[in-house]
Formats: structure tokens, sequence, C-alpha cells
């Protein structure tokens, strides 16, 4: 049975539908918002936003997260900025261009409406952030500094040194603790959700596992919001934090919540490269730095060659012997190509031979010229914390020598399917941030991740979840004792007990790794139809060797990271999956998503508009069957798809 | 308000603060007081008799013994509940944290010390000067090698130039000085610190300062017993006979 | 490059723990220190022990997740850093490394090298927040604000909330944690409106669980992963002082 998809996108004109969906739609009474109970999933911009709204307006609220507190989520690691269409350094930047941008960076394949209201939104969040307390960066005359981002020819990013995500969450926590002492909101650090709860169709609650005891818990609420983040450490190596994981969203999925576009993974360009294989890590160097830094690789593959058994050093080789690939290849945007340009022009280069380190997978990020342009101190200011981070990894003075950088696993566009409401194909169950699929399209602009956490957590999903919840004021407090609850504890506890009894011979770690190189080989930053079959099969297999050879030690009830790695292991082994089959079935090059068989002449994304304008939504039909896909149509009513153009 | 000074953690530090200031400015008029006597021994006993048993300086000792017990006291108060803060489990290594002073790490060890070498020099001077006038009397007589000497209890020049010919008072007090010295590169800036008149701009100079002082306290009262034990014969022979003028 | 590690082990918070002592081998100097805790880790898996349970996440340095009390320092010997920023080039071939958790009445240990840092987070929600509903403020260039505030508001701003400041201080005091947040939003007019409400509210908050009081030794600072000024403590002493005195 394939979804009925409503995607519920308002009529009339782009720049009035969320003022008039807002009008629209129902909204819940005081005295009856005490009465409703909703359960958050994950701390991140998106849950502690959300929680934190929503308890300020009266509803219960119970959330949930697996770190030890909310603060640690791992929105926590975004460097760059947020971006708004504030237009304070009077560049015309307007709302118009902001979603443009978006809409355009994410090669055409989100939905209009949604962008438009992420763009306008966008400027609420800063001010909302400032009037938290958030110590953004000021110019002289006391007013918010910005910085440029990749695919933007305007500067419209906001930033707190380098930390910008981190100061945004303690903003967001911030929010999230006076609601805990003030009551409406109850936090369960250490709980991992195991389980989505449904009952006649609707989200009704879920089964959490206390980390701490081991202790199995049943929560129940009239909604249920998912905001774990995304799934990028089913490539083992990524940007992700070591525990984010995509495990939430796919029980959801499991439960019948459609997933989209999984494919739709991003690459981002300025990561340290892979040093060797007992790395379990990889760090990212904020995208800001191609502000100032240039990126090259030799010319001459005899430079190439001496760089890689070290007889000359970078700074030996000449100006004209250089080859700043992006300046070459995009005049117009240069360093600052979206993300996605930028990873694959790096692989495209490091593939013809041009890799300067060992390995062959590493390219230069140069700030040669901008320490002589600006001076060493004004760079120093700028990223001395990012330039310090480099030197203690990979011992190398990046003042001196350039930087060494290399594409990698950052972040998921994809994930569970929402309506304009956020809602997924679940009635009573929604989906904000990363882990659903609904702004980015094929590829996420530097500093729109924060943008799109806080904006449907502060300013969508409080207004929208009213409109459900409206139907439920006269529904008494979820009951967890139905069979509905005893069926999904009892589920979770045997595929735990089953993990354990498996007494196998590899950890989790030795076939997630394994898992990690087949995704990165075959679903990687370039895909062709023959690798994504091999990927399909060889996960199939190594999914079949984890039900049957994997060892976790420890108990079930207590304190037992194995046992958390397992399960989450136990769904990327099918996620894994539901990726390379999206890959596949999309015989396009678009954003993210880069199949080798569609590029033009010049190894550009070549997009299908005819056939593939369309987000892919996928239903669950059980571990070992494939599962069934429904399309929902992209109408561009007011911008037209034309051919990604950076060069001019 | 009375509460938070006993309840609460910052409350408590403003008191060691308080206190702690009080005690600083006592010991350097204790010094300047202690320095008359290398130029005139006459003039250091006019200071002794003006501080005898009247009620200016009766009040005065009350306050300064409040002062110290205060101090002391909240010391022993505030380390009992850092210890039970710091838990059962204590650390196997433990190193001495990069820019950290050992003084600071050490302010009870150096405050017994103190409080020790106070008692010794309760003994050696304040029992048998302002204690004698407390309780009435208006003549001393120690044993001074080995034969009873009447001395007058304003005759402090006398008592000093006696404790100080003996080599071991010096080591003594010297040693008690160095704890000193140390107590306070910690006490005096920290004193700013506890207050909040303190930023990064200021923490070298407060810290100079800090110096500064314990340094100048040390070399103020070393002075005295150093010259003290070298004429210590001199100002015995000139101030054996010396009575109070009427 | 080899190691001897001297763990601590505790199975849960009642039971009594003990350090027990692992080798590595076979560790290239570019490995992270808690990549060599990986490394170990899946050895004893393979042994069929169990692993030594430690708190981590980004292993970028700043979710404040890592702990670790490593040869005698909170987040190992290197300044400025966190524990997984370490790499093992820092430490000597052979080495001994002793491993230990936070040591603190106020964050007991949950298992190994894990302990529970809730009471960082009951102190936030004491009053480390503005008071601001979602949607109802200014335009965020309403209020001017000086560059060297925001600068200043922005160093403060920069903790981590690792626990590291309490662990390393030999009075078990949360301070300078304490500190970093009244003080971010002392420096900020939005923070300035409840400032004086905030940091009574904190340090009672911080003195009822029985975190210990500060004497300004300044070890919190040197150990800080993000090198947080005791300024700050002057300040919520200033702050708090001042707040009490109106009263």
């Amino acid at each position: 049975m394939a979804f009925k998809l409503d995607s519920k996108i308002p009529a009339g004109e782009l720049a009035q539908k969320w003022s008039n969906h807002k009008a629209a739609i129902k909204v819940v009474s005081p005295a009856n918002k005490r009465k409703l109970d909703i359960i958050v999933i994950g701390t991140g911009l998106g849950g502690a936003s959300a929680a934190a709204s929503l308890g300020e307006l009266g509803y219960n609220v119970k959330i949930f997260c697996i770190q030890d507190s909310p603060r640690r989520a791992h929105s926590i690691a975004a460097q760059g900025g947020i971006n708004a269409a504030k237009n304070y350094q009077n560049d015309n930047d307007s709302v118009y261009r902001l979603f443009y941008d978006t809409i355009k960076g994410g090669d055409y394949r989100a939905r209009e409406a949604n962008v438009y209201r992420l763009a306008e939104v966008s400027n609420l969040i800063i001010d909302q952030c400032v009037a938290q307390g958030v110590p953004f960066a000021r110019e002289y005359g006391g007013l918010l500094a910005n910085r440029s981002f990749g695919g933007a020819q305007v500067s419209r990013t906001f930033y707190a040194r380098g930390q910008t995500g981190q100061q945004l969450l303690l903003g967001a926590y911030a929010a999230l603790n006076k609601e805990i002492a003030a009551g409406s909101v109850k936090s369960y650090p250490r709980h991992e959700m195991l389980d989505i709860v449904i009952e006649d169709g609707e989200a009704r609650g879920i089964i959490a596992r206390n980390l701490v005891t081991g202790e199995i818990e049943r929560h129940g609420a009239h909604a249920v919001v998912i905001a774990s983040g995304g799934y990028g450490n089913v490539f083992f190596l990524s940007t992700n934090a070591m525990a984010s994981n995509g495990s939430a969203a796919f029980q959801c999925y499991r439960k019948g919540a459609g997933f989209a576009n999984p494919c739709f993974t991003q690459i981002h360009p300025t990561c340290i490269p892979v040093h060797g294989t007992q790395q379990s890590k990889l760090t990212l160097m904020s995208e800001s730095l191609r502000n100032d830094g240039r990126i090259w690789v030799p010319k001459k593959k005899e430079d190439v060659e001496k760089l890689r058994k070290g007889t000359i050093k970078p700074s030996d080789i000449k100006e004209e012997d250089r080859d700043y690939y992006l300046e070459r290849r995009y005049p117009a945007f240069g360093n600052l190509v979206p993300r996605d340009v930028a990873s694959r022009a790096a692989k495209e280069r490091c593939d013809a031979g041009f890799g300067v380190n060992e390995t062959g997978l590493a390219v230069f990020l140069d700030f040669k010229t901008a320490i002589e342009r600006l001076g060493k101190d004004v760079i120093k200011q700028r990223y001395g914390n990012l330039f310090d981070m480099y030197e203690e990894i990979t011992d190398t003075n990046p003042y001196e020598q350039p930087m060494q950088i290399f594409p990698a696993v950052h972040y998921t566009m994809g994930g569970i399917w929402v309506d304009y409401n956020l809602m997924t194909t679940i009635p009573g169950l929604y989906a904000i941030g990363e882990a659903n699929f609904s702004d980015h399209g094929a590829n996420r602009l530097g500093a729109s991740a924060l943008m799109q956490g806080l904006a449907d957590g502060y300013f969508v999903l409080p207004y929208t979840i009213g409109d459900y919840l409206s139907h439920k004021i006269q529904a008494p407090k979820v009951k967890t004792d139905t069979p509905a609850f005893d069926e999904a504890e009892k589920a979770v506890k045997e595929k735990i007990a089953k993990l354990f009894a498996i007494k196998g011979k590899q950890s989790v770690d030795d076939i997630h790794k394994r898992l990690g190189h087949i995704m990165w080989e075959n679903v990687g930053m370039a895909r062709t139809k023959e690798s994504l079959e091999r990927a399909i099969k060889e996960i199939q297999a190594l999914r079949k060797e984890f039900w049957a050879d994997v060892k976790v030690v420890g108990t079930a009830d207590s304190f037992n990271v194995e046992l958390e790695k397992a399960l989450r292991l136990a769904d990327f082994l099918e996620l894994g999956e539901l990726m390379a089959r999206d890959a596949l079935m999309r015989e396009e090059s678009c954003g993210g998503h880069f199949r080798s068989e569609h590029q033009t002449e010049e190894g550009e994304a070549k997009r299908d508009d005819e056939n593939f304008v369309y987000a892919a939504v996928w239903e669950y039909k059980g571990m070992d069957n494939e599962p069934e896909l429904t399309k929902e149509p992209l109408n561009f009513e007011f911008v037209h798809p034309a051919q990604r153009n950076y060069k001019d | 308000m009375s509460c938070f000074l006993t309840n609460s953690s910052l409350g408590k530090k403003l008191v060691m603060s308080v206190t702690g200031c009080f005690l600083v400015l006592f010991i350097l008029f204790h010094m300047s007081m202690n320095i008359t006597l290398l130029f005139s021994p006459e003039a250091y006993n006019m200071v002794c008799e003006f501080l005898g048993a009247n009620w200016y300086a009766l009040v005065g000792t009350v306050i300064l013994v409040a002062g110290i017990a205060i101090h002391f006291i909240y010391a022993l108060m505030l380390t009992v509940d850092n210890y039970r803060a710091r838990g059962k489990q204590r650390y196997a290594v433990t190193v001495k944290e990069k820019g950290v002073e050992w003084a600071s790490k050490n302010m009870l060890l150096l405050g017994w010390i103190i409080i020790g070498g106070l008692a010794l020099h309760l003994i050696h001077f304040w029992s048998k000067m302002q204690l004698v006038e407390i309780m009435g009397s208006h003549y001393f007589t120690p044993e001074i090698d080995g034969t009873a000497t009447v001395i007058n209890p304003a005759n402090g020049a006398l008592l000093v130039a006696y404790t100080f010919s003996k080599w071991y008072n010096v080591l003594i007090y010297i040693l008690w000085l160095a704890a000193l010295w140390f107590h306070l590169t910690h006490g005096v800036w920290s004193m700013f610190q506890s207050v909040g008149w303190a930023n990064d701009t200021w923490y070298p100079r407060l810290k100079c300062i800090a110096k500064i002082v314990a340094t100048l306290v040390l070399l103020g009262f070393a002075v005295v017993l150093i010259l003290m034990y070298l004429n210590s014969g001199d100002i015995i022979a000139q101030m054996s006979h010396w009575v109070p003028e009427a | 490059m080899n190691f001897t590690l001297k763990i601590w082990r505790q199975k849960d918070a009642k039971s009594h723990g003990a350090f027990e002592t692992y080798k590595v081998s076979d560790i290239s100097p570019d490995t992270s220190f808690l990549e060599m805790m990986d490394i170990l880790n899946n050895n004893l898996i393979h042994e069929g022990k169990e692993p030594v349970a430690f708190d981590h996440d980004c292993r970028e340095g700043i979710c404040g997740m890592c702990s670790l009390h490593i040869n005698g320092h909170a987040h190992g010997p290197e300044q400025a850093v966190t524990t997984c920023q370490i790499y093992m080039r820092k430490f000597r071939d052979g080495q001994t490394i002793v491993i230990e958790p936070w040591r603190s009445a106020a964050f007991p240990v949950i298992k190994d090298l894990v302990v529970d840092r809730g009471a960082y987070d009951k102190i936030l929600q004491a009053g480390g927040f503005v008071s601001v509903r979602t949607n109802s403020v200014p335009d965020g260039n309403a209020i001017p604000i000086p560059k060297k505030d925001a600068d200043e508001s922005m160093d403060a701003a920069a903790c981590v909330g690792c626990g590291a400041c309490a662990a390393t201080c030999k009075n078990g005091s949360a301070m300078l944690f304490v500190a970093a947040r009244v003080s971010s939003l002392a420096k900020l007019p939005q923070g300035r409106v409840e400032g004086a409400r905030r940091a009574k509210a904190m340090v009672a908050k911080m003195d009822e669980l029985g975190f210990g009081n500060c004497t300004n030794t300044g070890a919190c600072q040197a150990e800080c992963p993000k090198s947080i000024s005791i300024a700050h403590i002057a300040r919520l002493n200033r702050e708090f002082l001042s707040a009490k005195f109106e009263d």
C-alpha cells in the first residue's frame, strides 16, 4: 500500500503561504494545553528550541537525549555560522534571495513553500538568539557582524567565533533550562528511544532505555517529535559525533513513517584527511576558512611525486605551478562554491592523480595570499582556534604550510518525510531539524543547518503542532499499559536478548568499519549503478553476518556502551541499504547525489528534471524485503529549475 | 544579610577577605611600630606605654583577637566543607597545575604555622606586657640569665633586645615570618579577587603588590630581629634601668 | 608506540573501584588519545572482557562530553585542549599513563571513568538563562553592544561544561563554571536585566549541591580546556556581593 502523501502546502502567493497557513490552522487554548503531553526526542537546536517553546506555551513536555546533558547534542559542533536574510550589510539581500540561494543550492529538490518559510523566519531566529544572550560577533559600532559562506554572493552569515553552533545551542538549552525550572519540561538525559508506539494509527509514545540502569521505560504522549539529527555515521567515519545515530528516525520508518530521499548525503569539502586505519572520527575545518583560504593542487605531476616523498614543501611550489582549480572552474564563486561542488572538484583532482599526501587523498587549503594581504594577526583573529586545532591534530603549522583537506561525510539532507506542518505520515508523529527531509533538497548550503533546526523548533512546530493537538483536547492521558506498549516493549527486550545471545566473534566496531567502507566506496561522492548494486549485496551479506557473528559483551541491565552501539548499528545496516536503493533508483545527478553516468561534459552534476523532480518516499516492508517507493512531485511555481551555474 | 555571610560560599569568602585585609593592616601597623625601635628604644617604649591597658588599646586588642579568630575559624570551616566536597575517593596522581602557586594550595598549613608562631609571640611579649597591666601589676620580674629582674611592662625595648639576644629565637621568628610571607603572597591579591576587584589586566599588578607587601613585612620585621640580635648587649645595657616618665 | 595504562575500573556507583593495568602496543603517534582507548576496548571485547566505559562524543573538543584525569591532569597534560584533542605523540613511548575519572563529591562515578555531571545542569536551571519568550523580542540590532563586551561575553561563553574545573579544584568548587555563565550574561544588556537574581540563584544552587568553596588557587583556569579566566570569578563575586548588599 503506497502512501497517500499530502504535503498540505497552502495555496496562494509564495510570500503569503506561511501567514495564510498560520491564520488557517487551529490553536489550543491555554487550559487545554495543560492537559496535553508531548515527547521530544533529541536536544539539539531543533529539539531544545521546540521543547522550550512548547513548554512556554503550556504543554507538558518530556525531552530525551542520549548524552549526559542536553547541551552536548551535536548541533554544538557547528562552527561557521547561521544564515539570515537581515540585509544588515546592505548588499541587497532579501528573504527572496535567501530562499532562492537555498533552493538553488539544494539543486531544485526541495519544496518551494518550505524553503521560503525557512528564509522568512530566519530573521526572527537572529532576534531570538540575541535576546537569549548569544554573544554573536559584533562590529566596533556595536552592531552584528556577518561573514560570507559558500553558495551565496552576499554576507548573511551570523557567527560567534568558530563556535556558532555551540552558542546557539547554549541559547536553546538555556531556554530549555528555564522551562525545566518552571516545571513545564521534564528532562531525561542518558535515555535512548528504542521504539515508537503506534495505536490506532497515531503516535502514542515511546519505549526508552535508561542508559545508566538499563531499565526499559514506557512514556506516553499525545504527540511525539523526532529531533534526533542525521544518520551520517552509517559511513563510520564522518564529522558526526560518535554517538550520533539514525535509530530514532529509523524506528519511525520501521513503524510506518515514510523516509524521504535517504541517498542525499552531504560530503563536506574541508575536513582533515584520514590518517590511518585506527581512526574513529573525522574532524571538520569550518567552511568559513574558504573565505580567505585558496584551494589548490600542483599543476605538475612531478611536484605531486616530490610532495608525497617529502622532498619538497608545499611552499616551495611556485605560484605558476599551482592549480587553483575552483577559481579556474568557477570564476564567479571561486573558493566559495557550494559544498557538493567543492567536494567533487577535490575528488576529481585526486582521482586525476594530483592528491598531495601519501594516500593521494588530500588537497591544499592555503592562507598565504590572505596572510600577505591582511597580515598574520588578522588571520589569527579570524581563525586562530581552527589553526590551533589543525596544528594539534596534524603537527603542521598552517601559518607556514597550507592545510591539507579532503571531503568527508557531514550531513544528511534526507530524513523522515514530513508535510508542511512537519508531521510525518503517522499522525501525531513529527520530525524536525536534520531528522526530517524538508528544506535542503539534494544539498545543504553552509550555515543553513542551524537555521533550519531553530526555525523548525522555535517558529514552525509550536504553531503547526497545535493544529493536530486541537483534535486531542478531549483525549485522556495516554495510558502505557495497553497492548501496543506491551508489544513494543516486548519487541525491544527480545531484540536486546537476541543481540546478547549471538556471542559471535566480531565487535560492533569491526562490523561498523566494514559497513562504512562499503558505503564510502560505493555510496559515497560518486555512485554508479554497479557500485550501488554491489553495495546492496554487500550490505545484505554484512547484515546477516552481524546477526550471526556480533559480539556484545556486558549485560542488558547496566551501563553498556557496546549494547547501545550494537542497537544503532543494527539500524545502520538497514539504513545503508535503503540509501543505496534510493541512490540506485535516482537515475540523475543532483546536489550531493552524483551518479557518474549522469554528468555534463565538464563533469558537472546533470539533473533529469523530466523524470526526477520528486521526493522519493520509502515505506518499510521488513528487514529483508524491498521497500516501496511513493513519489511526492515537487511543483516549481515560482522558480524555474535550471542547471546550477557558479561559473559566472 | 547576616545569613549569607555564614551560609553562602561567597559570603564566607567575603568574611575571609575582610578579616584578612584587617589583619594585613594590623601587621603593617605593628611593623612600623617595631621600626621605631631601630631609631630609639625610648620612643619604642613610649609606644608600648601608649598601647598598655588603656581602653582604646584594649578595644583594639579585642577587635584584633576577633579578627584573628574569625579568620581562623572560617578557614577551618571552609576546609572541612572543601574536604567533603572533594569526595571520599581521592586522585591517585596529583600535580601542581601550571601557574598555580604552592602557597595558594597550602594556606591552612601556613595558617597553622602562623598561629603557632603567634602563640609563642604572645608568650614572649604580650603576656609580659599588656597582660601584666591588665592584671593590674606595674612590674614584671622575669628571670633574665638566671636572675630575677624587675622590668616595667612598658619597657618593650629591653624585652625585645633580651628575647632576640638568643639566636634560636631569631631563627624561629624568621621561619615564622617566612610562613607569613607565603601566606601574604596569596592572601593579599586573593582578598581583592574575593570581593571582585580584579581582572586579567590587574592580576599581574595585584600579584606584584601582594609580593611587595609580603616582602616589606618580611624585611620590616626581620631587620629589627637581626639588628636586635647584633646590638642586644648595648640595648640591654642602655634600657635595663629605664622607667616610664610620670 | 607502546603504553602501559593504569585505569580506574568500577562496576557501578555502589561498587568499590580499583585500578587495573593494561598494555597497548603498536599505537601510531598520530592516534588520538581516545582512539587509543578505542583500540584498547576493541582488544578487551575480543578477549571477552567488558570494555572501559568513558564519556566522549563530538571528538572535536566542543561538546564537553569527554573527561578523564590523565597523569594528574584533567584532560591530560596538554594545555587548553579537551581529552579528545590529545594525540599520542605527546606521550613518551613506553610511558605508564594513569587514567582516573573526575573525582568530586558532586560528580559521582556511574561506571569506570564515567561520572554524573547532572549537578551542572541543575545549576544552570537555577538561573543560567535570560527569561525571554520565543518570538517576543526586539530586532537583533536594536541594542548595540560594544565589541569589547560582546567579545568578553564570548570568552566566558566558550565554557563547554565538561566539569574539569570542579574536578581539578582541590576544594571541589564549581566557581569557574558558574562564573563563566554569570559573567557571559552579565556582559550583555540582555542578560544584565536579571543579573542580580541570576548570580544569587546560581550560587545558592552550587552551594546546595555540595560543591566546595573557591580559594582562588587558579588551578581551574590552568586546566580549563577553554582557558576561561578566573577574572570571570571576580565578576561573579562582584555580581553576587552587590546583589546581596542591595537586598
